[in-house]
């Protein structure tokens, strides 16, 4: 029997956002973090066990975990609280870990899984920064998992490197972050959607978990922003004229002038 | 300005454009959107002035008591505890079997200027198993010093024992700042260091330099899916860490006749240690497939080309440049073409002599991963397409009129020899 935790976050759908204005733009659950959800369901159907999904973040993110009960999970928690707010990736892998640290007391944990990275910030440092504070061995861009042996307490997994795929073997309990080729998703099935819609996630606040207040959420953060600013303008260059007249003449501008161009900068 | 008066946020309303990133920003919930402006509760605010730098109309500012700057911002860094007697810029040397990522010669130049302009050491992280070459080379591309760890359990990349190696280097000699390149094996090594030193890490920046009074590390990324840019500070702990993606950054030329001074130290991890064990490695079969990433020359394709048997012609173009074929992510989530094409933020960043984008609208996620290129040509049909703001030169017309004639001419004058022999751009 597997114990699995897998760590989720809600994000704005951000194929969707072209203005600075976030009203109205869908939040959905973070891609990568959906193939974890799976991949964990996948695991439990093969090798029997059990399923929690969690996330920080505001009330809404409960939302995002409903989602996942759809997929099959078993339970799911929300760790919210103001305190939280305005986290870097440094106290939000924090709070996550203080979050796993109770649900391993409670439930037993063999497994952590976390998407490849969130697509919101694109930064890939939650997950690493959960399996070193929980000293966890880390199997980053999982495609998949080869073996669980739960009699030597080991895993097998498939990893996605630049050059090629690696196979690596760490003992349990230990933490993948998973890409999107790991799994295909499938439709949730009619039961999972009538318990997801029913289902009421459960929160956790800061006063639930073993935490220091200064490390949590904007204090906890080594990062601040210090300015915002619209990307800088562009010059805009020239147009060679007549690209729906004459395409062939234009054609044959272009390539003179980048030969012009080419030999003046080779001097 | 009384001096009794307590300070207060105030807004000017009129230049307020309601984007919510005060509201998001507001670790007190002090900050609402209420229609088209954003109001302050004054009850819940605390005046932090957390808010005033998010802010991207300068809307925001506090009103009274003794000083209007950010109070953090007016305080000296060396002030802090743990800042002190941290010295030097790093960067991790990536490597393979000896083989150097090209990533961490482009950190050393970025590395070079912010060590002079710290004034300080710039050194080479170098770990492996004999890896002397490696810090030698790394010296002709600008380091003063490596420091280097040679042991059989680093031979092969695996995150503790490389973690554990970069812990023990940094925790002896404290750097001020530390620079990895963003890949695979940087990403996996960056948050764990991170972490286990309790410092900051700042993924994918874009620019790096040296506040001048404050002398921290100003870290530029794009935020908010790309459509904003955000200046991010480590102010507190140290050392100050980035990632960088490759392509990013320029390397310095390679100068033989610089030295190195090389500084060997232990590690105290043998095989036993370490847990996790790698049984397998399949190799890509297209290994030899062109490097879009290192390309110096790249013709991508967007969603104008209408449909995934554009990229044909698009591929006889880069073919008949001697170029490698790119794509935007429309055309990738469309299912056109494969994600490793992708140019741009969740992308590949290029930075190739010459860049042709035919059917590409020139989405700010598109841009950024293309910016940096020598030359930007564009071909669109629609004269206002932001490319056209980018592009050095640009051809207002239907691709499938322009690139055939491309390819013809590009035949025609033999333009392939010519670019590969380097005559040409
Ligand atoms: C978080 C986030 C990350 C993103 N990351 C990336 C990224 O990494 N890379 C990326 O590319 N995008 C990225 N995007 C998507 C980006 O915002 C754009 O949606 C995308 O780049 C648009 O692709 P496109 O230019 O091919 O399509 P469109 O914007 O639809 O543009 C098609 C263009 O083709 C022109 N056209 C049509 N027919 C013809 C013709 N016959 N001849 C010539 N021109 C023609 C049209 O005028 C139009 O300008 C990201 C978005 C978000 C929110």
């Amino acid at each position: 029997m597997l114990r699995m935790v897998v760590c989720v976050k809600q994000v704005p759908d951000t194929t969707e956002v072209h203005t600075l204005i976030r009203e109205g733009v869908p939040s959905i659950l973070n891609p990568f973090d959906a193939h974890a959800t799976e991949a964990a369901v996948q695991l439990k159907e093969k090798y029997g066990g059990h399923v929690t999904v969690l996330s920080m973040g505001p009330p809404q993110a409960a939302e995002a975990l409903k989602k996942c009960i759809s997929f099959g999970v078993d339970r799911a928690i929300l760790v919210s609280d103001r305190a939280f707010a305005g986290a870097d990736t440094l106290a939000t892998s924090y709070t996550v870990a203080a979050g796993l640290r109770k649900i391993a007391g409670e439930e037993g944990l063999d497994l952590v899984l976390c998407g490849k990275q969130a697509i919101d910030g694109d930064t890939a440092q939650v997950g690493p920064g959960i399996a070193c504070r929980l000293d966890l061995p880390q199997i980053t861009y999982a495609v998949g998992v080869d073996e669980v042996d739960l009699e030597e307490g080991t895993i097998t997994v498939q990893r996605r490197l630049e050059k090629g795929v690696q196979t690596v073997q760490a003992p349990l309990p230990a933490l993948l972050t998973c890409v999107e080729e790991m799994n295909e998703l499938r439709y949730a099935s009619l039961p999972n959607m009538i318990k997801a819609a029913r289902y009421e996630v459960e929160v956790w606040t800061a006063a639930d978990l073993d935490t220091e207040p200064e490390r949590l959420g904007l204090k906890g953060s080594a990062t601040v922003v210090e300015r915002i600013f619209a990307p800088p303008e562009h010059e805009r260059g020239e147009i060679i004229p007549g690209g729906s007249e004459d395409p062939a003449g234009a054609a044959a501008a272009l390539l003179d002038k980048l030969i012009e161009q080419a030999a003046t900068s080779e001097e | 300005m009384a001096k009794d008066k307590q300070p207060r946020l105030v807004i000017e309303p009129e230049k307020c454009i309601a984007c919510g990133l005060c509201e998001a920003e507001c670790p007190f919930d002090a900050i609402h959107i209420e229609g088209d402006v954003a109001v302050i509760d004054y009850d819940k605010c605390k005046v932090c002035r957390k808010c005033i730098p998010i802010c991207p109309t300068n809307c925001l500012s506090v009103e009274g008591g003794k000083e209007a700057a950010p109070a953090e911002a007016a305080k000296p860094a060396e002030v802090t505890g743990k800042v002190g007697g941290y010295s030097g810029v790093w960067v991790f040397a990536e490597q393979d079997s000896g083989e150097v990522h090209p990533v961490s010669w482009e950190l050393l130049g970025c590395g070079r200027t912010l060590a002079d302009t710290l004034g300080c050491e710039l050194a080479a992280m170098v770990l492996g198993e004999d890896v002397e070459d490696v810090a030698i080379e790394a010296g002709y591309y600008g380091a003063d010093r490596a420091y280097v760890i040679d042991n059989p359990v680093l031979q092969v990349y695996r995150t503790s024992p490389y973690a554990a190696a970069c812990i023990s280097l940094i925790s002896k000699y404290k750097p001020e700042i530390v620079l990895v390149g963003a890949t695979t094996l940087g990403r996996d090594l960056a948050g764990a260091i991170a972490t286990e030193l309790g410092t900051g890490l700042t993924a994918d920046c874009t620019g790096l330099d040296i506040d001048e009074e404050t002398k921290l590390l100003r870290q530029t990324r794009p935020a908010f899916g790309g459509s904003i840019m955000a200046t991010i500070l480590t102010r507190e702990q140290r050392p100050q860490m980035s990632t960088v993606r490759p392509r990013v950054m320029e390397a310095l030329p390679r100068d033989e006749t610089r030295q190195i001074e090389i500084i060997s130290e232990d590690l105290a991890l043998t095989e036993e240690d370490v847990l996790t064990k790698i049984i397998g490695f399949q190799a890509d079969s297209d290994l030899d497939a062109p490097n879009l990433q290192y390309a110096e020359i790249i013709c991508s394709g967007g969603r104008g080309l209408g449909s995934p048997s554009g990229f044909e012609l698009i591929q006889q173009l880069a073919d008949a440049l001697g170029g490698v074929m790119g794509a935007s992510r429309a055309t990738v989530d469309a299912g056109w073409i494969s994600h490793d094409h992708q140019v741009g933020q969740t992308g590949i960043t290029v930075r190739p002599r010459l860049y042709i984008a035919c059917g590409i609208s020139g989405a700010i996620q598109h841009l950024v991963g293309m910016q940096s290129s020598d030359t930007i040509v564009a071909i669109n049909t629609d004269p206002d397409a932001p490319i056209f703001q980018i592009a050095d030169y640009g051809i207002v017309g239907d691709l499938y009129q322009v690139v055939p004639e491309l390819i013809r001419l590009a035949k025609e004058r033999n333009l392939k020899e010519k670019l590969l022999s380097g005559v040409a751009f």
